[in-house]
């Protein structure tokens, strides 16, 4: 973010921002509803800097595992016929999709 | 049995009675669908009901026990499943618009264990969206009612589920649990309900909200049903890397032992930062008042109890509510308009990134975007550390916090520490919607078993004025079974005093049911 807002103050800006990068197309409303809900949620979840955790290790995950290995048996995957059903458009076969590049299609 | 016992009875005696052949699968199934039908309209316990699948697959069992054939202690008896678990061929929406309309092409493991056991889907149960809040009120399709009283929520995010099991719209109901999500609903509804040890039950197939806290579990009418169904689900499963290899536990039989009501010797940690001195801000006086009594029930059962300091649980609720959001933000990546469900815009002038912007801003909820931003936010360059990486270093504070109480070695050796389920009774629908944080106080005593992976239930300790208290019970990774044995003491000796089961009493205000504001 360009410009960090003091002590976790969460701005309009910010979170048009964060929306954009989320791929949410926020209403004005919106954004200004959600600026000043988060603002105050952060204010609370900001007290997690209030313990002392000078080498403590993160947790990600309550099981310790390292890794999960499986014998490399290859199986059937879904029918693609019944995976394409799903999808809001298909077109040979495959998923349609709105254009990617920046041309006119 | 009449019919309005089937409605109300343990899930349990169904499957005895279906056994000894004194009922049929489809006399019960009608039974429920029955009552879904008349009742349904005003409690909003369900998104989806197929009756005619149902009675198909009642109408099977019931051949199949005719020609004599080897079934399974659940065969035949009915069941709701919360919406966030995928379904083959049956509408699965996780409380979402994105998802409207979609039909799996697959099952998840949980649903395959139990299509396999023989149980009827009677249906999906309503729940906040994608499973967040606490309320069911974030649901984007209908408002769901607390069955002890239509104008309180019945919790959430599970509050289909506890309202259908409660409401007698299904004798028991498979839940998800984050941060509180099955035992917050069962608390508030008179239920048991159980959340896993994390890994203890295959994630596959739930739609994935949280993956480091997400555990599916029971919510069901009493203690011995939520370990029967609690052993159908669990298992090693291929399909989930976080799945633990492990044998299925052994809990019907905890229960059973633990309904003797001998708690002799049983090590019991009464944590002070979960309602205890110095910690009440928040906490109705109706609902400490059940829990001591509760907690002077077990010593009367012979238990040896004890105040314990777990002082990271004060930051459970700010780690939670990064750390949650913030695996969400990532994990709801995957709706994009794509691959299924809801597309929006797509009219050959847009373009992927505008389509997919759209697609989610009338897929989502207020709720899930709230998070979604929160999350992205606490995971952004210059924030992480101070958020996300801080609040998974005071998980590990608060796993340390259950290690000093749990250990034998080095700890107290407590066996379980208990608390009040939730800090309230059912609050009014309506009264927290626009205020995030009073509703996120709702899961104050659940995060810390979340946050840790270790079990955790919720069994009924009375009614403070008239409105289900629930008493938690937590207990080490994978031993499961010391919370049902405790539980099912519990429960016994309450039912014991009271003449009856505490759900009984639901059925005697009546008139409340039938006047829907």
């Amino acid at each position: 973010m360009s410009t960090p807002s003091p002590k976790g103050r969460l701005t309009r800006d910010e979170v048009a921002h964060l929306a954009h990068l989320s791929r949410l197309a926020c209403s004005d409303e919106e954004l200004e509803l959600f600026a000043g809900q988060l603002a105050a949620v952060l204010d609370a979840v900001a007290q997690v800097g209030k313990a002392d955790v000078a080498d403590v290790a993160p947790t990600t995950h309550a099981v310790p595992m390292t890794n999960v290995m499986r014998p490399d048996v290859a199986r059937p995957s879904l029918p693609r016929d019944a995976v394409l059903a799903g999808a809001p458009a298909a077109e040979d076969d495959r998923f349609r999709v709105p254009r990617i590049l920046g041309e006119e299609a | 049995m009449s019919s309005p016992d089937l409605t109300t009875t343990s899930a349990a005696d169904l499957s005895r009675a279906l056994q000894a052949g004194e009922l049929s699968s489809a006399e019960v199934t009608r039974a429920y669908l029955d009552r879904i039908a008349t009742e349904d309209g005003a409690l909003g316990a369900y998104l989806h009901v197929d009756a005619e699948a149902a009675l198909a697959t009642a109408g099977a069992v019931d051949a199949a026990r005719a020609e004599g054939r080897e079934l399974g202690p659940l065969a035949g008896v009915p069941l709701a499943l919360k919406d966030v678990v995928v379904t083959e061929g049956v509408p699965t929406t996780s409380g979402s618009k994105i998802l409207e309309g979609w039909r799996p092409p697959y099952d998840a493991t949980l649903a395959a264990k139990l299509k396999t056991a023989g149980t009827v889907l009677l249906g999906k149960t309503n729940m906040d969206e994608f499973a967040m809040g606490s309320s069911t009120e974030n649901s984007a399709y209908r408002v769901t009612r607390n069955p002890w009283d239509h104008d309180r929520i019945p919790g959430g995010s599970s509050g289909g589920s506890s309202a259908a099991v409660a409401g007698g719209l299904a004798p028991w109901s498979i839940g998800t649990d984050t941060g509180g999500s099955i035992r917050q609903p069962a608390a508030l509804t008179g239920l048991v309900g159980h959340k896993p040890t994390y890994g203890s039950v295959s994630r596959y197939g739930l739609i994935a909200f949280s993956s480091s806290l997400d555990q599916a579990g029971p919510m069901t009418r009493t203690v011995l049903d939520a370990a029967l169904l609690h052993e159908a689900i669990a298992g090693h499963d291929t399909y989930d890397s976080t799945s633990i290899d492990c044998p299925i536990p052994v809990l019907a039989e905890a229960a059973r032992r633990g309904a003797g009501g001998e708690l002799a010797g049983l090590k019991v940690g009464v944590v002070r930062e979960l309602g205890g001195e110095g910690h009440t801000e928040g906490y109705e006086q109706g609902v400490l008042d059940r829990f001591r009594e509760a907690v002077a029930l077990l010593e009367s059962m012979g238990a040896e109890v004890r105040e314990v300091s777990c002082p990271a649980f004060d930051l459970a609720l700010p780690a939670y509510y990064l750390i949650a959001p913030s695996e969400a933000s990532s994990n709801l990546a995957r709706f994009d308009g794509v691959r299924y469900g809801l597309r929006v815009g797509d009219d050959g002038s847009r373009d992927l990134d505008e389509v997919m912007a759209l697609t989610r801003e009338q897929g989502f909820g207020a709720e899930v975007k709230r998070r979604i931003i929160l999350g992205s936010y606490a995971l952004s360059a210059g924030y992480y550390d101070a958020y996300y990486g801080q609040a998974q270093k005071v998980r590990t504070l608060i796993g340390r916090d259950f290690t000093a109480a749990f250990s034998t070695d080095d700890g107290l050796g407590l066996d379980v520490l208990v608390s009040p389920t939730t800090p309230t009774v059912a609050f009014p629908i309506g009264s927290r919607v626009d205020d995030p944080i009073a509703m996120y106080a709702a899961d104050l005593c659940t995060l810390p078993a979340s946050l840790a992976g270790v079990p955790a239930i919720s069994v009924p300790c009375g009614l403070s004025e008239g409105l289900p208290v629930g008493f938690q019970i937590m207990a080490p990774a994978l031993a499961d079974d010391r919370c049902y044995r405790v539980a099912a003491a519990l429960e016994a000796a309450q039912d014991a005093a009271r003449g009856h089961r505490l759900l009984d009493e639901l059925g005697r205000l009546g008139s409340k049911e039938d006047t829907p504001s």
